[in-house]
Order: structure tokens, then C-alpha cells, then sequence
């Protein structure tokens, strides 16, 4: 039987605040644990949680850039489960009435196909704290540091149909968050992370099958791995005449498995209900129209800019505005080289995220900033130097030996560009090798590489490419 | 509607309170008696009205994004029952 996967995305991203949602500690990661948990977050009795305005915009901005809806009025409710990573015994979450609404994600497939996923909702809530099971002798070390750092739940409709669709949501969703730098985006920090509501069912069939939902998803990598491995896992169920049983199961990406978490006798429930101590929250329309106003370029919109204005292919400009840094990056290399747009992107793409992958170093680590490259490239450009000495002067850049021009100054690899020189180099190469001369006015070709190699080697390859290959021409056909 | 005996162990679970069997009794006949309230306010028609989050009609005041809150770990962990490195200590959680 032929089976269509459906695949339904929660994800949470954590917002870029100072302070937690509903108190005023710190949000910073990586603290010695516990110094951030201030008494909201640990629940103690008399506390009242207070809401960050920040994070309320934050989320309004990823609404309106998604052209979500934005609920004029939204409700904070408690969401009951007893775990001690959230001493209160509930979350502060949303549920009937969040504060995104209906939205949609346009995603591209690798053939270049796009679809429409919709986006369900997109809520507020509070994160919960860190259990550590290991080196506790027998016990569970609790770590609220973490408890109520401010969470935007962007929740899928079942629109994705296999792992590769689900990816290309995510990274789609991740791109969103940093563009509007409403999220870090830090996976391997927990800042990103994703559960998947997969099912399968016969193809043509209209209802959905049992969904299991896989929890603890945190890199691109593992949502294909773990959505493909459970399709797998529930098909094998089905065939062999078994039922799959509507369960939350956990991926673990060291065997490539999932397994059980909780079991249906014991799901969940939460007895959700209204927080008393937080009253709606009104989002007015001019607050809505401020943030339009100030919304930044989204990544389409910046890949049709990159193909329409600086004339790059639709691939290279994928690359750039894969990540905002990299994109705003290769604007400032543009603008400082005199506006060389291709020549800027191949020395971008190519140079230097190659040169940051060898050398295992963020982009906003790298040793040659944007404007050090322009610089050089501007040098390109004008001839100064030719491109393949171009490299050696990115290799002394990366190294601290200064700016472009220094190099270029201080190792003497301007560009030969003087004819008289050149020539005269020319007409000792054709004097020293007559038997080369005979062979190339007899026909072959070939040989003219031969002359153009000796050129290059004689002055250190810092003649112009361009006018040794002219300058040859003549001589050797005079 | 009437609670049965199931009903109230499984809300004393979800609550994670431990009962005595012969107090159930008790708390059947107390725990209905907020049901039948329930039931009388439901008989009320409410078609038209809108329903409140809060009684209070107001809506949120919200805080500015500032760090204003102190390390106090360790006048937290004085009156915690167990701690060690700055962790809170709990009875192993296996998921």
C-alpha cells in the first residue's frame, strides 16, 4: 500500500528579552544555576507575575510579519501538570484566546516548487527550568535559571507531507525569528527547538491517522531523521496489523530512535483555565501600525532584491541571505568595493564562508570585516591587483597583516601595469626561446600559455593578465 | 450531575493530593455541591454576553524589559529541603 506522511510543527523559540516574561531576572545563558531564579519563578507563595512589554511586541512583530492576525484582546491561562521544573505546578501559557492568530509560510522546495503552510496560532508562555538526572546520587538536580524565559510557540496546521517539507518550514520559521531578531536562534542553547505531530495513512484517504508526537528535536539534521524514522516505525505497526497508539515519544539522536514518553492511559490533562492573576492583554491598532512601519526586510523579500538590483543568481542569493549577518555582511562588502556586486558575492560565498568553515569561526568573529574585503576588492576593480593575487592579500588580511592597501604596499604586489616594462620582459622571454616562437607561428597554439606562464613567472604573477595576453599576441604574430 | 468515587481520586491525582479512603465520602458530597452551583449558573441564558477572562474589566499593565532582580540563591536555598552545587535537590523525576 502506498502511505502519505502528515506533519504538523509546534515550535518554540525563545525571545531575545532582558528579563523572563513575568519577572525581572536575567535571561542570560550559560549562569551558574540558579543565581537567575528570582521568587516569581520559583513560585513562592505571594509572588504575581507581571508581563514584559517586550516580549508582547516581539510577538506581535513575528504576527504582523507573517501577516497573522493579531488578537485585539488575548488571554493568559494555566496550564496544570505537577513537575518540578516549574515549582508552581503550572505554566503560564495561552490557549483560546493567543495572541497570533491564523497565518501562512510560503516554503521553497529544492526542485523550486513552493507551497503554502498554514500557521495555526502563535502564543505566549513561559519556558520551564533544567532536570539533571546524572551525578545527583539517586536524585534529580533542579535548575530554574531557565524558568520564564519568555517562549513564542508558533504552532503548524498538518500541512507538510514529508520530512524534507518539514525542514524546509523550519528553517524557513528560523530565518523569520532572526530576521526580525526576536530570537537568537541558537539551537545547540535550546533557544529554537521543535516537536513534530507525525501520523501516516493510506494515500487518497481523507482522515487522518493516530499522530505520535516526538519531542526533543534540536537541529535540522534530527527533524528529517526522527520525522523519517517514525514514519517508518508506524507504517511497520500498521502492516503488520497493529494500531499506532496516539502517544508523545522522545527522538534520541544518538541511536536515531524514539521512544515512549507518556502513555495514553495516563495523557495529560491539563485544566487549562483563565490566570486570574493576569487580566487580557489589549494590543491597540496604532501599536499594530508602528510595528509595520518598522518591520525589517524580510528574507524574500532580500533574495529579490539581491537578483533584481546587484543582478546575482537565484543561488548565490540564497546563500547570502541564508542568515541576516552573512546578508547585511555582503552589503557592506558591495558598498565598500564601489558597488561590485557579483565580484563581492563570489569573494563572500566562496573566500571567506570558506575560509570561516576550514577555520571553524563565526562570521561575526571573522578577521576580515566586510569593509576590509570591499577595500580589497575595490582593488581588484581597478586593476591594481589581478584576482589571483587578490588571494594571497585575503590570507595576509586574515592573518592581521593589515588592511588591503598596506599589504598590497608593503609586500609590492601592485600590478605591473606599465607597457614599457612589460614589453621589454616579453621580448626576452621570445629572444631566450626561439624554438617556442617557431612552434607558435607554426600553428601551435598551445604554446602561448607557455609565454604567458613565463611572463607571469618573470614579474611574480603581479603583471595584468590582460595586457600580457595583448602585449603577447602582438609580439609573437609580428 | 453527581460525582462518583473514580471522579474524586482522579481529580485528588491530578492534584497530586493524597487522600484517606474514608474521607472521600466527605468530599463526594462537597465537591458536587459546587457542580449543582455550576449547573444552577448554567441554566442562566448567556447567549448574548460575551464571556470575561478576569472580573476585574481591565486590561494588562505591562513592565518594561529591564534586569532589575538580584542573585538571592542563597536565601532561596536556606529554606529549600535539599540542595547541592547551587541545585535544588528533588526525588529522581524519571520520564
Amino acid at each position: 500500500m502506498e502511505w502519505e506522511t502528515v506533519i504538523g510543527l509546534e515550535i518554540h523559540t525563545q525571545l531575545s528579552t532582558k528579563s523572563k516574561i513575568f519577572s525581572a531576572a536575567s535571561t542570560a545563558y550559560g549562569a551558574e544555576p540558579n543565581t537567575q531564579a528570582c521568587a516569581v519563578d520559583l513560585g513562592l507563595p505571594g509572588v504575581l507575575p507581571v508581563l514584559n512589554a517586550e516580549a508582547v511586541r516581539m510577538a506581535v512583530k513575528f504576527g504582523v510579519a507573517i501577516g497573522a492576525h493579531i488578537a485585539p484582546r488575548s488571554v493568559f491561562a494555566r496550564k496544570n501538570y505537577f513537575y518540578p521544573d516549574l515549582p508552581k505546578g503550572y505554566q503560564i501559557s495561552q490557549y483560546e484566546l493567543p495572541i497570533v492568530g491564523e497565518g501562512q509560510i510560503t516554503i521553497e522546495l529544492e526542485d523550486g516548487s513552493k507551497k503554502v503552510i498554514g500557521v495555526t496560532r502563535a502564543h505566549l508562555e513561559e519556558d520551564a527550568g533544567k532536570s539533571l538526572h546524572e551525578n545527583f546520587h539517586g536524585m534529580t538536580g533542579i535548575d530554574l535559571n531557565r524558568a520564564g524565559t519568555p517562549l513564542l510557540e508558533i504552532v503548524s496546521e498538518p500541512d507538510m507531507r514529508s520530512a524534507v517539507e518539514a525542514v524546509a518550514y523550519m528553517k524557513k520559521i528560523h530565518s523569520i525569528v532572526k530576521y526580525l531578531e526576536i530570537c537568537d536562534g541558537n539551537m545547540q542553547e535550546g533557544s529554537f527547538r521543535c516537536d513534530a505531530n507525525v501520523s501516516v495513512r493510506p494515500k487518497g484517504q481523507k482522515e487522518y491517522g493516530t499522530r505520535a508526537e516526538l519531542k526533543n528535536i534540536n537541529s535540522f539534521r534530527f527533524v528529517e531523521r526522527a520525522i523519517n524514522h517514525e514514519v517508518e516505525r508506524q507504517i511497520d505497526i500498521i502492516e503488520s496489523g497493529g494500531k499506532v497508539a496516539q502517544e508523545t515519544r522522545l527522538y534520541d539522536s544518538d541511536n536515531n530512535t524514539t521512544r515512549s514518553m507518556r502513555s495514553k492511559e495516563e495523557a495529560m490533562d491539563y485544566r487549562y483555565f483563565p490566570d486570574p492573576d493576569l487580566l487580557p492583554v489589549d494590543i491597540e491598532p496604532s501599536f499594530i501600525d508602528d510595528i509595520k512601519q518598522t518591520l525589517p526586510e524580510m528574507p524574500d523579500d532580500k533574495k529579490n532584491r539581491f537578483i533584481s538590483d546587484f543582478g546575482l543568481n537565484a543561488n548565490d542569493a540564497d546563500t547570502l541571505i541564508a542568515s541576516k549577518e552573512l546578508a547585511d555582511y555582503y552589503e557592506t562588502t558591495v558598498k565598500f568595493s564601489g558597488n561590485e556586486t557579483r565580484l563581492s558575492a563570489n569573494w563572500v560565498i566562496v573566500e571567506l564562508s570558506g575560509t570561516l568553515n576550514k577555520e571553524g569561526i563565526e562570521l561575526n568573529a571573522s578577521p576580515v570585516s566586510a569593509q576590509m574585503l570591499g577595500d580589497m576588492i575595490k582593488r581588484i576593480a581597478d586593476d591594481t591587483i589581478s584576482g589571483k593575487i587578490a588571494k594571497q592579500v585575503f590570507e595576509a588580511m586574515w592573518n592581521g597583516q593589515g588592511s588591503a592597501d598596506e599589504i598590497i604596499q608593503s609586500k609590492g604586489l601592485k600590478q605591473v601595469t606599465d607597457t614599457g616594462a612589460i614589453e621589454k620582459i616579453i621580448d626576452d622571454i621570445i629572444s631566450a626561446n626561439p624554438q617556442q616562437v617557431e612552434q607558435f607561428r607554426g600553428g601551435k597554439d598551445k604554446v602561448f600559455g607557455f609565454f604567458v606562464g613565463q611572463v607571469m613567472k618573470q614579474t611574480q604573477g603581479k603583471a595584468n593578465p590582460k595586457q600580457v595576453n595583448e602585449l603577447l599576441r602582438k609580439k609573437l604574430s609580428s | 450531575m453527581s460525582l462518583q468515587k473514580e471522579d474524586v481520586e482522579k481529580i485528588a491525582h491530578l492534584a497530586q493530593l493524597s487522600i484517606n479512603e474514608e474521607d472521600i465520602p466527605g468530599y463526594l458530597e462537597e465537591l458536587s455541591k459546587i457542580l449543582h452551583l455550576v449547573e444552577q449558573m448554567n441554566a442562566v441564558n448567556t447567549d448574548n454576553v460575551e464571556p470575561m477572562a478576569h472580573p476585574q474589566d481591565s486590561s494588562q499593565r505591562l513592565r518594561e524589559d529591564k534586569e532589575t532582580e538580584i542573585n538571592q540563591r542563597d536565601a532561596f536555598q536556606k529554606i529549600a529541603p535539599q540542595v547541592e552545587r547551587g541545585f535544588y535537590l528533588v526525588p529522581r523525576v524519571i520520564e
